[in-house]
């Protein structure tokens, strides 16, 4: 067995705010019904907790749910426990019409923290960040300059932002760009 | 710049967020049909000065397809709604009849 590796391991900058590589985070993506009961009790089985409503974040005891599209949510939970949340999902779902991959080693995870981590994100992706409009609780999914990325905040103080594996450089020296010292904003 | 909103996500989603997918509404013209009815579907578009429907994929966002109600002179945009349906709903006639009385796009008005 191979020793698994996080895209950018280590990788950190520090700017306007701290960007970090978050290291290995397990995640699941689950597609189905997300109103059904198997479904739900396919969340419960990764999560210990709620299935996220609309663009919602539901952290339960043993992991967190992120709600991705209509029918599409993202399971996190530690990296080496994936195999057998993964056994848990599938057997929730029984046979109902629904999906649920590993998809941990597919995607990469940077934690962006400071007082101007608002204002770095902001200058990437075409979403309102004011404090009113995005708040933990909240996830989004758009685009972060060429790349698609998904963007939350697990606590008040930073956010956290997936992108796909293969753009983690770019994504991670677009984060460090926008943190450069002197090129605050002031917006938030 | 064009603001959607994604009626299945609920986010203003902004043009650079979003992907065109043509002309809203089209009948498919398949085997059976005549040469006329099949040109038509490939090719003829209404391409009006004024009311529109399009639709559109929140490709950065959600995924989902949808139609959106809007004027190509002035670029507003009277609605957007999901895409499993074959005519736009009712409220969204009502609200371009409010801003453009008698507007007409191919058999809806």
């Amino acid at each position: 067995m191979s020793e698994p590796i996080s895209a950018l391991p280590g990788a950190r900058h520090d700017g306007l705010a701290r960007i970090e590589e978050a290291g290995l985070q397990g995640m699941i993506t689950l597609r189905g019904d997300l109103a059904t009961k198997p479904v739900k009790a396919a969340v419960a089985a990764a999560t210990g907790g709620k299935t996220p409503g609309l663009r919602g974040v539901a952290a339960g005891k043993t992991g967190t749910a992120l709600w991705m599209s209509p029918d599409e949510l993202l399971l996190l939970c530690p990296y080496d426990e994936v195999a057998q949340r993964l056994e848990k999902v599938t057997a929730a779902l029984g046979d109902a019409h629904a999906l649920a991959v590993d998809v941990s080693d597919a995607r990469a995870m940077f934690s962006v923290s400071g007082p101007a981590a608002r204002e770095v994100l902001a200058k990437l992706c075409p979403v309102d960040l004011s404090p009113q409009a995005f708040a933990p609780g909240v996830v989004r999914r758009s685009r972060m300059a060429q790349v698609p990325a998904a963007i939350w905040m697990p606590d008040a103080q930073g956010f956290r932002v997936i992108c796909f594996r293969s753009v983690a450089r770019y994504a991670f020296d677009l984060l460090g760009a926008a943190a450069q010292p002197g090129s605050a904003v002031g917006v938030y | 710049m064009l603001i959607l909103t994604c009626p299945y996500c609920g986010v203003d989603a902004e043009e650079t967020e979003l992907a065109p997918g043509g002309e809203a509404h089209l009948k498919r013209f398949g085997p059976g049909a005549s040469d006329e009815e099949f040109r038509d579907y490939l090719f003829a578009r209404e391409n009006p000065k004024g009311v529109h429907f399009e639709r559109w994929r929140h490709a950065h966002g959600c995924g989902k397809w949808f139609h959106a109600a809007r004027c190509t002179m002035t670029l507003e945009v009277f609605g957007t709604y999901p895409a499993q349906t074959t005519k736009p709903p009712k409220a969204i006639r009502e609200a371009i009849t409010a801003k453009r009385p008698g507007w007409t796009w191919r058999e809806f008005e």
